[in-house]
């Protein structure tokens, strides 16, 4: 409970957990991660307190709302947003969603166009800057109200990265490009191989299941799952022709504040730039143009990490973009320990030529997505977890693979670099005692 | 009043309801091959998301855009033992109502129906409702399904988490 006057803590000042919920050792080459923090409502609440409350979380891509007056609302942390273009600047506001009045959202459409906000219980009228520009009998107040002060409340930060729109509700935190860290040039492959300028397509994905939020962190960059629980997509695979022999291979990278990344080269094809016979002999031609075209602008060594390689990166706390058989970008919120909102969207290069989009699309969907031939069965994995953690008996996940080695693809650094970072924002909350 | 072919002045509405509820029932009981049977080889199963019921699949994000050959392989991945999250099977209750003949004269046959489909499984209940659209053919036997498509009405998937069972 808030008491108005609160100390800022800060985790570095805190007393280390005597008994760490992340139990990493390096010596013996062991990495657990007690079950609590999948099941414990005292972790998850510490979780919104700490991270989801101090983090730059992302709202949106600048491309949603291109034109003055363009909006989208949707929560972020769990809590009601709106991201509108301002009319006057062109900028990129982030408004809390509710009116200074008496609380009621004043934005109450998902996406749309509009100059003005207004409140429709007692019709005050705000900008698309946030200034409050109406209010119905102005002189029934007296001189105590400043209806200057008045205007919508901007989320303390905003700022955006390559179109990407990310927004924190703590003031005092880090500039964006400092926090993306080794994620930013991740961020600048996704968009470079698409041409430099990239937008979401039209068409979202909002769904639910009843895991832990971590569990989807760890599943959205676990290449050890792959070929096990996705057998029924390899066989689709091989029934259209594509040669799996080449198999899975590649590396993971620690980026930085929790931000990681595995990359790796796959059998499936990318609609830049690799063919696969599901794509059809005529888009031979043209992917080998799109590639010959980066080669020109970046180079080979780049062209082909755009091209051939694939990526499944975490920007740490919440967002991540996988750029595999198509480019999924996906956010994820916990209204409670054991069940996770994600929203997800197919981003691609801005004006794709039509077949080339069409492809893309239907390169999605094979795998990605609520109705795909993987996605669904993620989802059952992770609830599956979810319900073994009740069964009590064992009390640690094991995330050591790879620990003795060069971490590859389908270990498990990335997932300790975000664990890594998860410990040290939870301080001491993230001790056994408290969450037991 | 045009002229219409005499096949095509046969149709009732009530044959088009047995055929709706011939295909749930197939559905229901898990009969996937047989269903596949009633689709024509260049038909689609369409399914988009739900802020874009009028999603295109040329340029909007769907949940699902198969055509018959992955519509093939969605069947043969849900009767094999690794479609995890339909292994074992839910049990669905395919239900369909409101259904209007809107357009025999192009040939294909358009049509609409309400839908609702429940899905059990694990202790949980799912409820899927929207629109389905149809193009349906007159073959030798009987209807052939050249079009299918699930339109929900539900904001979103946030009571159902997926779309693995075919709607």
């Amino acid at each position: 409970m808030s008491t108005g006057i609160e100390t800022r803590r800060t985790p570095e000042a805190e007393v280390p957990p005597q008994l760490p919920i992340v139990d990493d050792d390096p010596i013996s080459q062991r990495f657990r991660v007690h079950r609590s923090a999948m099941t414990s409502p005292h972790i998850h609440r510490a979780e919104i307190e700490r991270i989801f409350a101090k983090s730059w979380l992302y709202v949106g891509h600048e491309s949603e709302i291109p034109e003055p007056g363009d909006f989208v609302r949707r929560p972020v942390g769990g809590r009601p947003v709106f991201m509108v273009r301002g009319v006057k600047t062109g900028n990129v506001n982030v408004f809390h969603n509710t009116c200074t009045h008496r609380g009621a959202l004043v934005c109450r459409q998902d996406s749309g166009n509009s100059k003005v906000f207004q409140c429709f219980y007692h019709a005050w009228t705000f900008d698309s800057e946030g200034q409050l520009k109406g209010v119905p009998d102005r002189d029934a107040y007296a001189g105590g109200v400043n209806f200057d002060e008045l205007g919508l409340k901007r989320v303390a930060r905003v700022e955006s990265y390559r179109g990407f729109v990310f927004a924190s509700f703590d003031p005092e935190i880090e500039d964006l490009p400092s926090y993306l860290a080794g994620a930013k040039d991740y961020i600048d492959l996704v968009v470079d191989g698409c041409g430099g300028s990239v937008e979401m397509v039209r068409g979202t994905n909002q769904y639910s299941f009843s895991a832990n939020w971590k569990l989807l962190v760890e599943n959205s960059f676990d290449g050890y799952h792959a070929e096990s629980t996705h057998d029924t997509y390899f066989k689709y695979l091989v029934s259209i022709g594509t040669d799996l022999r080449g198999g899975v291979s590649g590396r993971e990278v620690d980026l930085g504040n929790g931000h990681a990344v595995i990359e790796y080269s796959s059998p499936w094809g990318r609609p830049v730039a690799k063919w696969e016979p599901l794509f059809g002999e005529e888009a031979r031609t043209e992917i080998e143009r799109l590639r010959a075209d980066l080669v020109a602008r970046h180079g080979e060594e780049r062209a082909h990490a755009m091209t051939e390689v694939n990526r499944n990166l975490l920007i740490y706390p919440n967002l991540i973009i996988n750029d595999i058989m198509a480019v999924t970008v996906r956010t994820l919120y916990p209204p409670a320990p054991d069940a996770v909102d994600v929203t997800a969207w197919a981003l691609a290069p801005t004006n794709e030529p039509a077949p080339l989009r069409h492809r893309r699309l239907d390169s999605f969907l094979t795998f990605l997505g609520p109705g795909g031939f993987a996605t669904p069965d993620d989802l059952e994995a992770l609830e599956s977890c979810q319900q073994g953690f009740a069964s009590g008996g064992v009390e640690w996940n094991d995330i050591s693979r790879g620990m003795g080695r060069v971490p590859m693809a389908n270990d498990e650094e990335q997932m300790r670099a975000f664990w890594r970072r998860w410990q040290g924002q939870m301080g001491a909350a993230a001790d056994l005692a408290g969450a037991q | 009043m045009t002229a219409m072919a005499p096949e095509q002045q046969a149709i009732s509405r009530q044959q088009v309801e047995d055929f709706l509820y011939a295909e749930a029932a197939l559905l229901d009981a898990w009969q996937l091959d047989d269903w596949l049977l009633l689709f024509d080889e260049d038909a689609k199963y369409e399914v988009p998301c739900n802020d874009a019921p009028d999603g295109d699949p040329s340029c909007d994000l769907l949940l699902i855009d198969d055509n018959y050959m992955r519509l093939t392989a969605r069947v043969a991945r849900l009767n094999s033992r690794r479609a995890h999250r339909e292994y074992p099977h839910s049990r669905t209750n395919h239900q369909v109502f409101n259904v209007r003949v809107l357009d025999v004269s192009a040939g294909d046959i358009s049509v609409t129906a309400s839908f609702t489909v429940w899905r059990f499984r694990a202790g949980r209940s799912s409820c899927y409702v929207g629109l389905y659209r149809y193009r349906l053919r007159c073959g030798d036997g009987g209807f052939r399904v050249a079009l299918k498509r699930a339109e929900l009405d539900m904001t979103d998937l946030r009571s159902v988490a997926d779309v693995a069972i075919i709607l």
